[in-house]
């Protein structure tokens, strides 16, 4: 058995005296016997006070942990109202009464007999009163426990008139959010919702009002970014409770601070609009004031009412809005904000970036000309044209107005992907732009670094090739297409914002210092936008309008999703309108107007809606003539062979859309 | 270096190790734990979440730890004196820049899943420096003044840090633990007396400039101050806590009103009922019998320490264990003497028992490098 190990060379012995070391811990303990008396006469104190507290003033403090006691209750402070921007109410609070009670107050009588006396006075939901039958069990005897929710106010005056045969019953009146412009707002205000432990596990708030059981906050959008401006804080008030819990009386009270109101730039009027005519598809719409960022609409269809989530949604509800039923290839996800959460290959909405690219770094002339022959033969792939025919000779104007691609496969590869990438960041696409919205999208504005990144692979020709028509790796939210085409016809860096004010308190404009790019080829490519809408070859032109003085400016998008296979066209497919919906292309449309002084960009994508120029140009079009006239547009707006049509669709639409009243005015609130 | 001074006949090698534990602190340290795992259940309402699953975990974790301490010899451990300091104080100053802000204090780095409190670690590596420097310190040089300032700067650093967080109690811990060690090595006498003089004369600075521009401390620690003094004087404010704390251990009389029975935590009149004032649950449930037994438990623990110190012929061994008692006395001393309404509230948690992953581990390790002394020991 090894009994003793060496650790350390002898030399080490020497270097201290065994008398030196005897003094040393001769000294150490008597000191520590010192210090641990000093200790014991602490503790002994320590005990001394524990036994004349615990033992000789026992009943004294007994009597006032008992008899009489001072309780300090939170006051929830009332939750900051949403206006938009004419003061119209989007997020209101709503007063309605709360039957709550608690076990020690029912007493002898009993739980049982007293929901029994209760559901004879009031109709108590089933489910309800069997879910506070087990909480009043499991919950310690004086937490109150709600019975009922949303009682009207003869309940109220009838357990009122009732309560001494209701011991332990009491009707408290309790706030409530509610959303007056139901599905319109959704996807913009988002909703509140009682706060759960993983909300509390989420967010280092130490707030006591979090501790409040139900306690609303905002769980998406714009209640939830704005929540600490929205929440206001607690105030307090003092009572006195007897032994049971039960308050005697108010002593005093101090009350909190109102959440802050919140004025957003959205337009209730035009949202309601946009949600109508969105409606049956499943696209998204967005409106920017180019002058000063403001987001006026911003809507996404299929939309939900965010009132159902208020009060806890039923399990029902919750799975078809997640579509839990729908076949896969049939979603429409209504709960997600598609403006800024889904994003989409641009199209041909991106050619703008490319020319532009290849316009600033002089790849290429204004009036210089590409011959298309409706393909392109890049290191031994072709390329085609969605002309298969080919447009002939193509110069910067005809290429965006008639949307030849070859004319970009072209320029692109003279320009390089790094520079477009560039041109298109500096237009506001692969940046996250900080709306107080949930889970925005930054989409991806690829270069080389990127694909080396993301993919671990190296940048081919072909990809830029693909890019430079918006197609490829490139994604773009509609609210980055918005404010791309807000920047191309400002000129500067416009920046969405969609809060106007916090608590009568300006939030910056949006407006932007300017982008720095040569003007010239700015109206070069303006004026090809322009050209779109109402050249008679444009793709938009089908789309103008008529008014002289609001002249649009687009440019249509058709994004594949999915390009038809060899297999496919064997059988006879070769039309968009013969795949199933979810592999049908995405149609775009990007405009500002009007042309000559822009006042409002807009964007729409609609998911699988087939062409561009078809679908979401009308939709388009549509929205910014409502925006422009502020209201219902006149039919000498439209084109005239179109006024037909667009009369029946007026007519349609009157039916979804609300009378929406001004509201007041915010800075009386 | 002290090691081998003595003649060296026996050490316990590989498994032999465990039956030289001191496995009486073992059962003092689970025993305590045990107490918080009960109380810690009974303010979460009867549940093991949110805070007595999490806090059986890390004993478990602790326990692993201290074990795993104690194989390694001592000296070891005296080695990385220098190295664990300069490491804790390398977080402090980390955490004045990019520490996590809460309840108005800066105390924490935030490291994904788990949050260090710098501060806890400074706790015990500022023990087992000041216990290194004294080893290696020749007896005749203690209490020379050029010997003195060093010890002085190594306490005064972390101190000045953690105060400016701002953390009073951390602070008073590191202090008086730093200057108990000083007195434990042998520091003369007058030292002691000239800075108890001096602290007497701040004590009366810091009150004679209150709400002149030369105030001393913040509004906030004036105000606790004044509650300490009288707590009935703003029995809304600060002055409540102390107040509903002093009802919830009075009332508990000699039995205590049973298990998850407190009306005082259970009405959620107790402030910090998990953490700070669990003391004033485990009092109101316990009564008298269930407080004092704690304070046996922790007596004895103090107890079994300072026996292991004073038979201990290794004088870094000795100063550490010293040291880790000391600190720890310091911790429920003040924890206890602040919800008994004798100090005032300067935020100390009650050892082992409040709710706290940081507290909990930097005690195991305290707790490690005691039983490491013991099991190294020169026979």
């Amino acid at each position: 058995m090894p009994l003793g190990i060496e650790y350390e060379s002898a030399a080490s012995i020497m270097k201290r005296g065994p008398k030196e070391t005897e003094e040393g811990a001769r000294r150490l303990s008597r000191r520590a016997l010192l210090l641990g008396g000093v200790q014991l006469g602490v503790i002994a104190a320590l005990g001394a006070r524990m036994a004349s507290m615990q033992v000789d003033q026992a009943a004294e403090f007994r009597m006032l942990a008992e008899e009489n006691r001072i309780n300090i209750g939170l006051i929830p402070p009332a939750r900051g109202l949403i206006y938009d921007i004419n003061g119209v109410v989007l997020a209101d609070n709503e007063q309605h009464y709360t039957i709550t009670m608690t076990r020690e107050g029912a007493g002898d009588v009993g739980v049982d007999e007293i929901l029994a006396r209760l559901n004879r006075l009031v109709a108590l939901d089933h489910d309800r009163l069997k879910k506070a039958r087990e909480e009043l069990g499991a919950r310690s005897p004086f937490v109150p426990v709600t019975v009922a929710q949303r009682v009207s106010w003869w309940d109220v005056a009838r357990v009122n008139v009732n309560a001494p045969a209701l011991p332990g019953v009491v009707a408290e009146l309790g706030r409530s959010r509610i959303y007056p412009q139901g599905l319109d707002m959704a996807h913009v205000v988002g909703y509140v919702g009682p706060v759960s432990d993983f909300d509390l596990s989420k967010i280092d708030d130490r707030d006591p009002l979090l501790q409040i059981p139900r306690f609303q906050i905002g769980k998406t959008m714009v209640e939830n970014r704005l929540e600490r401006d929205l929440r206001g804080s607690a105030g307090t008030k003092r009572v006195e409770v007897n032994a049971a819990g039960r308050v005697m009386r108010e002593l005093d009270r101090i009350e909190g601070t109102p959440g802050a109101d919140v004025q957003l730039t959205v337009d209730a009027r035009l949202q309601n609009y946009i949600q109508a005519r969105l409606s049956g598809e499943s696209a998204a719409a967005i409106v920017i004031d180019v002058t000063n960022g403001d987001v006026v609409g911003i809507g996404s269809a299929p939309s939900y009412d965010p009132n159902v989530f208020v009060q806890g949604i039923s399990v029902a509800l919750w799975d078809e809005l997640n579509e839990r039923d729908v076949h896969s290839s049939l979603h429409r996800r209504p709960l997600a904000a598609k403006t800024v959460q889904g994003t989409y290959p641009p199209g041909s909405t991106f050619k703008m970036v490319t020319a532009l690219a290849a316009l600033e770094d002089g790849a290429i002339g204004p009036d210089e000309t590409v011959r298309c022959v409706g393909h392109a033969d890049v290191s031994d792939v072709r390329f085609h044209c969605w002309k298969r025919a080919g447009h002939g000779n193509m110069n910067l104007n005809e290429s965006l107005k008639q949307s030849c691609d070859v004319y970009y496969y072209d320029i692109s590869q003279r320009v390089g992907i790094d520079k477009i990438a560039a041109m298109g960041r500096k237009l506001g696409l692969g940046e996250r732009h900080d709306l107080p919205m949930s889970a925005i999208r930054t989409g991806i504005m690829p270069d080389k670094a990127w694909k080396r990144d993301a993919r671990g692979e190296d940048w081919r020709i072909g990809d830029t090739v693909n890019a430079s028509i918006g197609q490829g790796y490139v994604l773009t939210s509609p609210l980055q297409l918005a404010v791309m085409t807000a920047r191309i016809a400002t000129g500067r860096a416009v920046k969405p914002r969609l809060v106007r004010s916090i608590n009568g308190v300006d939030e910056p404009s949006g407006a932007g210092e300017s982008l720095g790019l040569n003007e010239n080829n700015l109206r070069r490519v303006r004026s090809a936008m322009y050209d779109v809408s109402n050249h008679p070859r444009g793709t938009g032109y089908r789309t103008r309008i008529a008014t002289e003085e609001f002249r649009i400016a687009g440019k249509t998008g058709t994004s594949q999703v999915r390009s038809i296979t060899q297999a496919e066209r064997e059988v006879g497919v070769t039309n968009n309108e013969d795949l199933p919906w979810n592999r049908r292309d995405h149609a775009l449309f990007v405009a500002y107007a009007p042309a000559d002084n822009p006042k409002y960009a807009v964007a729409v994508v609609v998911e699988h809606g087939g062409g561009g120029s078809t679908t979401a140009a009308p939709i388009a079009r549509d929205v910014m003539l409502q925006a422009l006239y502020e209201g219902k547009p006149p039919l000498s707006a439209y084109p005239s062979a179109t006024r037909g049509q667009i009369a029946d669709q007026q007519r349609r639409l009157d039916l979804l859309i609300r009378d929406i009243q001004p509201g007041r005015d915010t800075d009386e609130v | 270096m002290s090691y081998l001074e003595y003649q060296l006949k026996f050490v316990p090698v590989g498994f032999r190790k465990l039956l030289y534990l001191n496995w009486p602190i073992v059962a003092l340290v689970t025993a305590v734990s045990g107490f918080g795992f009960l109380m810690l259940y009974s303010v979460a309402g009867g549940s093991m979440t949110p805070w007595a699953s999490p806090q059986i975990q890390r004993f478990g974790l602790g326990i692993a730890v201290m074990m795993g301490m104690a194989m390694v010899p001592i000296w070891f451990w005296r080695n990385l004196a220098v190295v664990g300091y300069s490491l804790a104080l390398a977080l402090l100053v980390l955490v004045e820049f990019i520490g996590a802000e809460r309840n108005g204090s800066q105390r924490w780095l935030d490291m994904g899943s788990i949050d260090l409190q710098p501060s806890e670690l400074m706790k015990i590596t500022l023990v087992v420096l000041l216990a290194a420097y004294y080893d290696w310190l020749p007896l005749n040089k203690v209490s020379k003044p050029q010997w003195i300032i060093l010890p002085l700067l190594f306490i005064a650093a972390p101190a000045y840090l953690v105060l400016s967080q701002p953390d009073l109690g951390t602070t008073v811990l590191l202090v008086s633990g730093g200057g108990a060690i000083m007195f434990l090595a042998g520091v003369h006498w007058a030292y002691f007396a000239t800075v108890i003089a001096s602290a007497l004369a701040l004590v009366t600075a810091v009150f004679q400039t209150r709400s002149t521009g030369w105030q001393m401390l913040k509004d906030y620690q004036y105000r606790r101050i004044d509650t300490f003094i009288d707590p009935t004087q703003d029995p809304l404010g600060a002055g409540y806590h102390i107040t509903q704390a002093k009802i919830a251990l009075g009332s508990g009389g000699w039995t205590g009103r049973g298990f998850m029975q407190g009306t005082q935590s259970r009405l959620n009149f107790l402030p910090e009922k998990h953490t700070d004032f669990i003391f004033t649950t485990l009092a109101e449930e316990f009564g008298f019998i269930g407080a004092f037994g704690l304070l046996i438990l922790y007596t004895l623990i103090i107890i079994f320490c300072v026996q292991s110190a004073m038979t201990n012929k290794d004088r870094f061994a000795s100063l550490v264990t010293m040291g880790v008692a000391v600190t720890f006395f310091l911790f429920f001393a003040v924890n206890m003497a602040m919800v008994m309404g004798l100090a005032p509230v300067v935020g100390v948690p009650l050892p082992l028992v409040s709710y706290g992953g940081s507290a909990m581990l930097v005690l195991m390790v305290a707790f490690g490098l005691v039983q490491s002394a013991h099991v190294h020991k020169p026979r």
